[in-house]
């Protein structure tokens, strides 16, 4: 299947150009840009992985799409998303938010129900991946190409 | 009554009739407090009364005044909580029709209650025999009463937040026909057209729970679409299950369960009053539900130039009251609403200062201090074909619904909603990259359509439908571009 | 994944708005007014010419060529090759318009001479015009100096380097006295890392970026002696020849104009025996150390005028006299009572 989260995950995959279009659309918006990964899809998930601390003096799209290559090239099979940000008063939260790497098979989710009285149902979403431990969920080379897990110091 | 030796009385305090405009209700020189509220009204005075007395009777008619001299007012600083008439405008090009303004102590008023605030001001004078017509047009709330007031449970951002969903409008349907599906069908229509990529289905106002489906047959089979849309997607998604009800223990019975099913959403029709509104509102925060509203009959007021109230008003009492989102026009689809007028309503509902505006119908400048907005909902008659009309003229933070559009979409309801899915970000995208999408919207249509054969289907079947008819409520003052 | 999964180029061309639409993307660089777009030029074929002199964009390289020429005093060297940089970038533009293979020509650069001779205001001018040329998409200036790139603890070099890198993109990034950054000496010294991650981002953004190094010229030698994978990626040398006499007291006049100062005719004889002697001292900065001796000058007025008393009119504060320059060490003289103690900064003589 092909998860649908982000702006606009219903469009083909972007090309580097139209990733690189989207984010000179939000430096020039004054938004700061972030690029996060995962590999937990569950729609509830939105802790995803830091790649870096956000960017928020770059002026031009190459920076920010410098930093999604390196993040691919790290995690290939992960889900990989650029978040813009807007601080200004009155918003001060995402204001853009799309994805630019999927993994190359995403099982997709089980719906698990649990009956209850009355005809009641609760419901829980397990995302297939998600029953392997983290860094093994998707795909075989998972060790990342570059020196681990970038921390806020590290590059 | 005599007075004391050392004051005599004075012709004001005489029984008997008096005009308004003597009693102190027209003030020409009255500077208005920042906390006064203010209230625009369109006066239509029957012939022969004076427009200012008209405006004094409307101020009087709505605070202390009756139609006769009455001793009693002594018995209060009738002064404080008397409105007064401070300025009355002729309407350009309207013969007999004036604009009044009039201003209202705060102390007149209830804090954190619409319903004191409504019968208030549109309690008592809409039936006053000397005006021949009278609208609510506009009004000030003051920040200090603004903030009395919950606001919307949640607002714009804490709702995107919640679902995730960022940079683009949101979009839903109501599942069509309106009346007569039973449970398990209406199920079926709710996941089809979740699956196929909108955000929300919603109830139609008048599905509360009626014979041919009751409420909580309708509310299990629909939670179980719901979640199976989440499944298929990985998206969160909703369904505005209806919870307004004959009492307000019936609503809270309904709204319970819808929590306990997992709902994300619920909605509430405007019929059940703003007092039931304001109960909803104050549960919907507690329980972390959104709140829906849908403006059922608010048509009947909010239509008529010259009559009635704008739905500036009510818009602005609703995001008072505190609703997550409101139904606020299309401009392009088959319900009224003049584009000037809709910007007006979307203003007043998403920003946090919205400044003085003749042209968009905005009398007062109004701040909201840090309120959050309240979702604008655009409904009716709609279509993927429109996508480019409805981003420029509603922007970004809105719910796009799009019932018969979606549903009812030659290829099936979820591939409707797939059309719908990729025009608006198709649409979007182009915007962001700097293209002109208001000139060259079909075109980017096109080529969206290209890779996406349910949204050429849907431009193919209703590409070319507009509704243009004359709309009733146009502005007053139109903005002449300056050379 | 992606459809360029290729190596490097991120050379997108972002349709510029048309007038009168509501695009978001319609950034200028700085300043610019009239941004009619460098948007893709019509192709040519092969039959078609061009004059030169008509071409629009020459028109208006030229007219900022020109600029460029009235701004600064001297400085002819620097001139001549700025014009045959746009002369090439401007063949270069033609050749793609033709069909013509063109590699993008290298533009990094390394800027040599002394401290005050104009190289950091040279370099902001370049990325002005390398974005009217359109080879930079913004043509903003980061200046930085080796503590700007260099971290002081294992691994924070990188992603401090990084940082300032991708501040600089669709821009120039200037990096003074650039040599600082080898220092073979000193085996823990991070600057062999920060100069890898340049040589990388040199080489990986050259359409994004362009990186000027610049310094004392016998320094960089050296460095590009010990750094031959720099010397390589560096395509352009100017040399910013120190000032003559003549072109100090050029400078000094824009200076005294612009703060609307007046010499004496003494004064001026005298200041321009004091700048031929100063010429010859040690840490003479050129256009710096004009401006630092107009500001102890008038700093000297100030005091004089106050001494002095009694009342006062807008020519004498205007004026400055043969005394307050004469005042000045650099003379010789004994230090005037109050006068700083000596010194070795520039600022103190």
């Amino acid at each position: 299947m092909r998860i649908t989260q982000g702006t606009f995950s219903y469009l083909p995959d972007l090309s580097d150009d139209e990733v690189a279009a989207q984010i000179q659309y939000a430096i020039d918006q004054g938004w700061s840009i972030a690029v996060e990964f995962t590999d937990d899809p569950h729609p509830r998930n939105f802790l995803w992985d830091m790649w870096g601390l956000p960017m928020f003096d770059i002026a031009d799209a190459a920076a920010g799409l410098h930093e999604v290559r390196a993040c691919r090239d790290a995690y290939p099979e992960r889900y990989i998303r650029v978040n813009a940000y807007d601080a200004s008063l009155g918003r001060q939260t995402t204001a853009l938010s799309f994805i630019v790497n999927r993994p190359s098979r995403e099982p997709g989710f089980r719906l698990d129900r649990q009956e209850g009285s009355d005809r009641q149902i609760r419901y829980s979403l397990q995302a297939y991946a998600a029953q392997r431990p983290a860094g093994e969920r998707y795909g075989r080379n998972e060790t990342p190409n570059g020196a681990g897990h970038p921390g806020p110091a590290s590059g | 009554m005599t007075g004391t030796p050392d004051s005599p009385p004075s012709d004001r305090w005489n029984a008997g009739v008096l005009p308004y405009a003597q009693m102190g209700y027209y003030e020409p020189d009255y500077v208005p407090k920042p906390t006064d509220v203010l209230v625009a009204f369109r006066i239509s005075p029957q012939p022969g009364v004076p427009p200012e007395e008209a405006g004094a009777a409307v101020a009087g008619e709505s605070s202390t005044a009756t139609w006769t001299v009455v001793w009693t007012d002594r018995l209060t600083a009738h002064e404080h909580y008397q409105a007064k008439c401070y300025r009355v405008d002729p309407v350009p090009g309207r013969e007999g029709e004036y604009i009044a303004y009039i201003a209202y102590d705060i102390d007149l008023f209830e804090e954190g209650s619409i319903a004191n605030l409504t019968s208030s001001i549109i309690g008592n004078v809409f039936g006053f025999k000397a005006l021949k017509a009278l609208r609510l047009e506009d009004m000030r709330i003051p920040l200090a009463y603004v903030k009395t007031f919950q606001g919307p449970p949640h607002g714009i951002v804490m709702e995107r937040e919640y679902l995730n969903k960022y940079g683009r409008p949101l979009l839903g349907a109501t599942t069509k026909p309106k009346l007569g599906l039973s449970a398990r069908n209406y199920g079926r229509v709710v996941y089809e057209a979740l699956r196929g990529g909108l955000d929300f289905t919603k109830d139609d106002e008048n599905i509360n729970s009626q014979p041919f489906m009751r409420w909580r047959d309708r509310y299990l089979f629909t939670m179980e679409a719901v979640n199976r849309a989440a499944e298929q997607t990985g998206e969160i998604k909703g369904h505005y299950l209806n919870v307004t009800a004959a009492t307000m223990e019936d609503m809270y019975e309904r709204a319970e369960f819808a929590k306990e099913l997992g709902s994300v959403i619920v909605m509430a029709d405007l019929t059940v009053g703003y007092t039931a509104l304001q109960s909803m509102s104050r549960w919907a925060r507690r329980n972390g539900v959104i709140l829906h509203l849908h403006r059922a009959g608010h048509g009947t007021y909010t239509r008529q130039k010259n009559h009635g109230v704008s739905f500036r008003v009510i818009a602005k009492w609703c995001r008072l009251i505190g609703v997550d989102h409101i139904h606020a026009g299309t401009v392009v689809g088959k319900l009224e609403g003049d584009p000037s007028m809709v910007r007006g309503y979307y203003d007043t509902l998403r920003l946090g200062t919205v400044p003085l505006n003749l042209g968009q119908g905005i009398y007062f400048e109004q701040e909201w201090g840090s309120m959050p907005g309240t979702m604008p909902v655009a409904s009716g008659g709609i279509h993927a074909g429109q996508m480019h009309q409805l981003l420029g003229y509603l922007g970004e933070d809105v719910v796009l619904q799009f019932g018969g559009g979606t549903i009812g979409h030659p290829m099936g309801v979820a591939a409707g909603a797939t059309a719908n899915r990729v025009a608006v970000e198709a649409m979007i995208k182009a915007r962001n990259e700097g293209r002109d999408f208001r000139a060259e919207g079909d075109t980017i249509l096109a080529e969206a359509a290209k890779g996406c054969q349910p949204l050429q289907t849907a431009l193919d079947t209703w590409g070319d439908i507009t509704f243009n008819y004359e709309s009733t409520d146009t502005p007053d003052v139109v903005a002449t571009p300056t050379a | 994944m992606s459809a360029n999964a290729g190596p490097a180029s991120s050379g997108f061309a972002m349709p510029r708005p048309g007038p009168g639409s509501a695009g978001a993307n319609g950034a200028t660089g700085p300043g610019d007014p009239e941004d009619t777009g460098t948007a893709t030029p019509e192709p040519l074929s092969a039959d078609d010419t061009v004059e030169l002199g008509e071409e629009q964009q020459a028109q208006r390289l030229s007219r900022m060529l020109d600029e460029f020429d009235g701004e600064f005093v001297g400085l002819a060297p620097v001139k001549a090759r700025v014009r045959e940089i746009a002369a090439l970038l401007l063949i270069d533009r033609l050749r793609q318009r033709y069909g013509l293979t063109s590699s993008r020509p290298s533009l990094h650069m390394c800027f040599t001479g002394s401290p005050g001779t104009g190289k950091t205001t040279v370099a902001m001018h370049m990325g002005e015009m390398l974005r009217e040329l359109g080879y930079l998409r913004k043509g903003q200036l980061v200046s930085v100096t080796r503590d700007d790139l260099v971290g002081q603890y294992v691994g924070h070099t990188a992603p401090k380097t990084k940082e300032v890198l991708k501040r600089a993109m669709g821009g120039v990034l200037l990096i003074d006295e650039a040599y600082y950054l080898y220092r073979p000496e000193n085996e823990r010294d991070y600057g062999q890392e920060a100069i890898e991650i340049l040589l990388q981002f040199m080489e990986a953004h050259r359409e994004d970026l362009v990186v000027i190094l610049a310094g004392y010229a016998d320094r960089m030698d050296v460095f590009f002696r010990s750094n031959p994978g720099m010397a390589s990626r560096v395509a352009h040398h100017i040399d910013f020849p120190d000032f003559t006499l003549d072109e100090l007291m050029q400078i000094a006049g824009l200076m005294l104009d612009r703060e609307q100062y007046q010499l004496s005719g003494p004064a001026r004889e005298a200041f321009m025996e004091y700048v031929g002697l100063r010429m010859t001292q040690p840490r003479f900065a050129n256009a710096r150390s004009i401006r630092n001796a107009i500001d102890r000058m008038r700093l000297r007025q100030a005091r004089r005028l106050v001494a002095a008393g009694g009342t006062i009119g807008r020519s004498s504060l205007m004026e400055i006299s043969e005394a307050d320059v004469r005042a000045s060490r650099v003379f010789g003289d004994p230090p005037a009572p109050g006068d700083a103690p000596p010194p070795d900064a520039d600022s103190h003589q």
